[in-house]
């Protein structure tokens, strides 16, 4: 990937993608949102290497959090959302009329900002993903259960206490249910939207730790207000305001040496 | 006297009202319930619950007429839960909000203040008459879910609009469908609300009378019903017919059967507490 010098990463063909099988591609184009009419986001082309890890950043309202939610169809839930251009993952767009939406979010995890675990039992946070696509196997949903709370580096901590209520865990270990939740129904892609700002630092060393391994396996956009937590943990780095892209680049490109003035302000915290 | 003193004797004023304002209710039913108990424990044995009911005051039980509010009370269960419940979940996750929901949401708050009288003249033309169903407790059922859906839909969709969206949002990202979601996370979630309403509702139904004499529900049934088709009657006109009668012993047997409703109805709310307070735990 060190051969992507260019700055013009948007058109940067997929050859030199260093690709597991499991992780995907994510290409925007042209992408143009609104909430009834106020337009969210104005025009963006983007493309997401597999195996990447991007971080989003801008102040709050740049549409940073609402592009990434299209990548899994959850502004679909939003009154007065509209949308057009394509999203293609792995080449298919994934807002043409007959995807399934459902399959879709299979494939795509996400991460919310605050940890947001279900009323149940540690084990069935994360079996839930396995339970309502049908699956009854108890030995293949106890082995999925163990290995998505081994990645999430949580199953030394719960392993004993598995019908404990989820409740009950500490905010940063909710956080990494969360994450194993999602690991659990093998998805190719991880969304996280600011998964830390709820956390103490001790705790967002954790999941920073968690996003750089995961990284092998998945491709990762993290939307984050962290500054230092972009320059730390992403290796490409997108800077949104008022809707629009305003630059997006390696991210060591972006922290040292930026095109745009506004990216240099922002990070440099002049604004926002 | 300067303007802090005032303010604390306003506040002191409006305690002291408010206090008296909270009382006037508690004290009329603590003298109701000791004038009803004084007047009616004496006259509560077992023969009382079994026995049938008799024109000798003493001889009167009010077998019949517990066995028709217990009927009442199932079916009533039966029909309302499920229909009040699903209409609940539809306005609430389904139907889209435009002009045609906000209609229906607004009569559907008008039907809950509709007097009960006029649900009995609709039971009585619709379901009596219409389906031939006669004075039956099937008939007053139904009618009593009519009087009682309203409140079930609103406790349902109260309940559920409580349930925060970050629950739905986990669900719907892990690849649930909108069936799945509700099924597995917002009816579990809402649950303790849900029951609460709808025994809330349901201890009202079961003290309710106008709708029932309307339908044809009779003082004096000699057998209790054996199906939902046989004619009733319930608690509340069992009393109302005791205390129409100038002898005194069925003015005691009356303050006996309050006695007994009212325990009917408070161990109810007191289910729906305990619902109420055990599922407020299991979602801290």
């Amino acid at each position: 990937m060190e051969k992507l010098k260019d700055k013009k990463l948007v058109s940067a063909s997929t050859e030199d993608d260093i690709t597991s099988k499991n992780a995907s591609r994510i290409e925007a184009k042209d992408v143009k949102v609104w909430y009834d009419d106020f337009q969210a986001i104005k025009g963006i082309d983007m493309v997401i290497k597999p195996n990447t890890v991007t971080a989003f950043i801008g102040p709050s309202g740049c549409g940073k959090s609402t592009f990434l939610r299209l990548f899994n169809r959850m502004n679909d839930y939003v009154e007065g959302f509209r949308m057009e251009g394509k999203i293609k993952i792995e080449g298919n767009n994934i807002y043409k009329k007959k995807v399934n939406v459902e399959e879709l979010r299979k494939e795509i995890g996400m991460v919310f900002q605050k940890p947001n675990p279900f009323p149940k039992s540690i084990f069935e946070n994360v079996a839930y993903g396995l339970k309502i696509q049908g699956i009854k196997d108890k030995k293949f949903i106890n082995e999925r259960v163990e290995k998505a709370l081994r990645q999430a580096d949580l199953w030394e901590e719960v392993k004993d206490n598995l019908k404990k209520s989820a409740l009950a865990l500490s905010g940063g270990q909710q956080q990494r249910l969360c994450i194993a939740r999602t690991l659990a129904v093998q998805p190719s892609i991880l969304l996280m939207d600011e998964p830390t700002s709820a956390l103490d630092p001790i705790s967002t060393a954790k999941i920073e730790e968690l996003i750089h391994n995961l990284k092998e396996d998945y491709t990762i956009i993290i939307v984050t207000h962290n500054m230092q937590q972009a320059s730390r943990i992403s290796d490409y780095t997108a800077f949104f305001y008022l809707g629009e892209l305003i630059e997006f680049d390696k991210t060591r490109k972006v922290f040292t040496n930026p095109e745009k003035k506004q990216t240099e302000n922002y990070i440099t915290g002049r604004f926002g | 006297m300067n303007s802090i003193q005032k303010n604390r004797l306003k506040d002191q004023l409006f305690k002291i009202w408010g206090i008296a304002c909270t009382l006037f209710g508690l004290v009329l039913l603590v003298i109701f319930i000791g004038d009803i108990l004084i007047d009616g424990i004496g006259r509560i044995d077992w023969g009382f619950i079994t026995d049938l009911p008799s024109r000798k005051a003493e001889k009167s039980g009010i077998f019949t007429a517990l066995m028709g509010s217990i009927w009442i009370l199932l079916l009533t269960t039966a029909i309302a839960f499920p229909v009040g419940v699903a209409a609940g979940v539809y306005l609430e996750e389904y139907s889209k909000k435009n002009r045609l929901s906000a209609i229906l949401e607004i009569n559907i708050s008008n039907l809950a203040g509709v007097p009960s009288i006029i649900y009995g003249l609709l039971g009585l033309e619709v379901f009596v008459r219409i389906m031939g169903l006669g004075a039956s407790v099937l008939a007053g059922a139904l009618t009593l879910s009519l009087l009682i859906l309203p409140i079930i839909i609103v406790a349902t969709r109260e309940a559920i609009k409580a349930v925060p969206k970050s629950i739905r949002d986990a669900s719907y990202a892990l690849g649930a469908s909108k069936w799945q979601t509700i099924w597995n996370q917002i009816l579990p979630a809402s649950g303790g609300g849900i029951l609460t309403g709808v025994i809330l509702a349901l201890s009202r139904a079961v003290g309710e009378t106008a709708p029932l004499i309307v339908v044809g529900a009779l003082a004096y049934v000699p057998f209790a019903p054996s199906n939902p088709m046989d004619e009733f009657s319930v608690l509340p006109i069992q009393i109302f017919n005791w205390i129409s009668r100038p002898q005194h012993g069925f003015i005691e047997n009356a303050a006996a059967a309050i006695i007994i409703l009212l325990l009917i109805t408070f161990v109810m709310n007191g289910i729906a507490v305990y619902f109420r307070n055990k599922w407020q735990k299991r979602l801290k």
